[in-house]
């Protein structure tokens, strides 16, 4: 179980590198991104001015404070609460993203499925769990809001985000197969009939 | 006494803040009790970084989470209060709005088809709110629910047959948190709805998932089956986050109403760890905060 920090962006061998049960620390860029902005970008086929090539994106929709344009808030947002939203729904989403985009990890809580894990498997990519609700910690991860496209979906617009020590993040997912969340839910399911007969339920 | 509806709007207001920022005791409790019983060393540092989240958000005047969720105000209006109904369902949406606008809240609430976000966390129907009566002299109480997202995508609706029986409410309830796993932000509060028609019976799993912990169903079977459902669902190994452990649910709470001979409705409604509530107190001698 490794400790990884990753200076964002990264290759497809850093994704690689990277094995369920690691914990991983990213350092300088990370993207924002949720239901909106995905179904703009593959299903209506939205284009970004935003370069996600080797980046990890975050399911999320930001509170931000509307501010003058400043050094610290080069587009007039300033951070006041991100945090992370459900990932699950997102599923049909990962593939392309990798595909066209080249995104290389996805940030989320609740883990994906059987898509996002061939989708890594084959491009290399990981994803990496976040713990939900958790956002007001999150919040003092993230440094400055750099720059944001697709504004008019607000809140669900593509953030760009500066961040100092953002982490750490559990490896959930990996390349090789592997996924906690199944592995969970395998457990779960071998303990399902036994905990309806403690309630006397079977029948 | 007369409500002061300028009065209530401003409470409408402040509700929603303190609700998103400040998590009732009852969970910070139950998050105490979870960690004593935690096993799994991932549970454990979940567990670990939820609480260090709360007293970051307080130490930082930061909301909780980030899912400003969907506005639920709960009001309860006692004996010998004068209002005017419409001005105080306007005053709660615009202390709704207030909150949004002045806080500079998300405004998590679109339209249902065009999906257009007014940034006002109102809509069509939005803020919920519900208005019930009791027996309090002058006495008009407020609950601000901030319903979050992750855990209300997870609500389920079964017309059983009477046939089918407790046994099969029971194992629907456990067929639903395992179907969930961690897209709910676990470790949640189930509710469970037991009876009465389609749309009561959803409506008392969600008086259930919100109902604060250490309370107990009102009817000597419902506390009963709560009691047994809160055992095992701990016992699926689910954990904080999806992650394993057993900390899947800080309870289970049934909330039951009597139903039709040839019905067995059961409803699922998730509370996540993020159960934020709220709650004010009007009378003559001014306003508290609970
Ligand atoms: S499910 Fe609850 S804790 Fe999790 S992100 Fe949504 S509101 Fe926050």
């Amino acid at each position: 179980m490794a400790h990884h920090v990753l200076d964002m962006p990264i290759d497809a061998g850093h994704a690689r590198a990277l094995r369920i049960g690691d914990t991983v620390t990213l350092r300088k860029t990370l993207f924002g991104i949720r239901d909106a902005t995905l179904i703009h970008m593959f299903d209506r086929d939205r284009r970004t001015r935003l370069d996600l090539v080797g980046h990890a994106v975050i399911h999320t929709a930001p509170n931000v404070h509307r501010v003058e344009p400043s050094e610290a808030a080069p587009v007039g947002y300033a951070p006041f609460c991100i945090g992370t939203t459900t990932s699950m729904r997102m599923e049909r989403f990962t593939d392309a993203l990798m595909d066209r985009e080249g995104v290389r990890l996805i940030v989320g809580k609740g883990g994906m499925g059987p898509e996002t894990l061939k989708a890594f498997a084959e491009r290399g990519g990981a994803y990496l769990a976040i713990v939900g609700g958790a956002a007001a910690l999150e919040t003092t991860w993230i440094e400055t809001i750099v720059d944001v496209d697709m504004d008019d979906l607000h809140p669900e617009s593509l953030w760009q985000f500066a961040i100092r020590d953002f982490g750490p993040l559990l490896v959930g997912m990996d390349s090789h197969g592997g996924s906690l969340f199944a592995d969970v839910q395998r457990d779960v399911a071998s303990r399902r009939d036994a905990v309806i007969a403690s309630l006397g339920a079977a029948r | 006494m007369d409500l002061d509806l300028n009065e209530l709007e401003v409470v409408c207001r402040d509700l929603y803040v303190r609700a998103l920022k400040i998590l009732p005791p009852d969970i910070k409790a139950g998050f105490s009790d979870l960690q004593a019983r935690e096993t799994s060393a991932t549970g454990r540092a979940i567990l670990g970084t939820m609480v260090e989240n709360v007293a970051v958000a307080e130490r930082t005047q930061n909301i909780l989470c980030q899912d400003t969720g969907i506005p639920i105000y709960n009001l309860v209006i006692g004996r010998n209060v004068a209002f005017d109904g419409a001005g105080l369902k306007a005053a709660i949406r615009r202390g709704c709005e207030r909150a949004t606008k002045e806080h500079s809240l998300r405004s998590s609430v679109v339209h249902p088809i065009t999906r257009q976000n007014e940034q006002t966390s109102c809509g069509i129907r939005v803020p919920i709110i519900h208005v019930d009566f009791d027996a309090r002299d002058e006495t008009v109480s407020v609950e601000m629910i901030p319903k979050g997202s992750g855990s209300e995508n997870g609500s389920f609706l079964q017309m059983l047959l009477p046939s089918d029986g407790i046994n099969a409410v029971k194992r629907f309830v456990i067929d639903r948190v395992i179907e969930l796993g961690g897209r709910v932000c676990p470790p949640t509060i189930v509710g469970v709805g037991i009876g009465g028609t389609s749309d009561l019976c959803m409506h008392l799993a969600k008086i259930a998932a919100t109902r604060p912990l250490r309370s107990a169903c009102a009817d000597e079977d419902g506390a009963r089956i709560e009691a047994e459902l809160s055992r095992a669902v701990n016992e699926l190994g689910i954990g904080p986050q999806g992650l394993g452990g057993r900390s899947t649910s800080f309870a289970v709470h049934v909330e039951i109403a009597a139903t039709h001979i040839t019905q067995n409705p059961v409803a699922v409604n998730i509370q996540c760890h993020s159960a934020r509530r709220a709650r004010a107190t009007l009378t003559p001698g001014g306003i508290s905060f609970d």
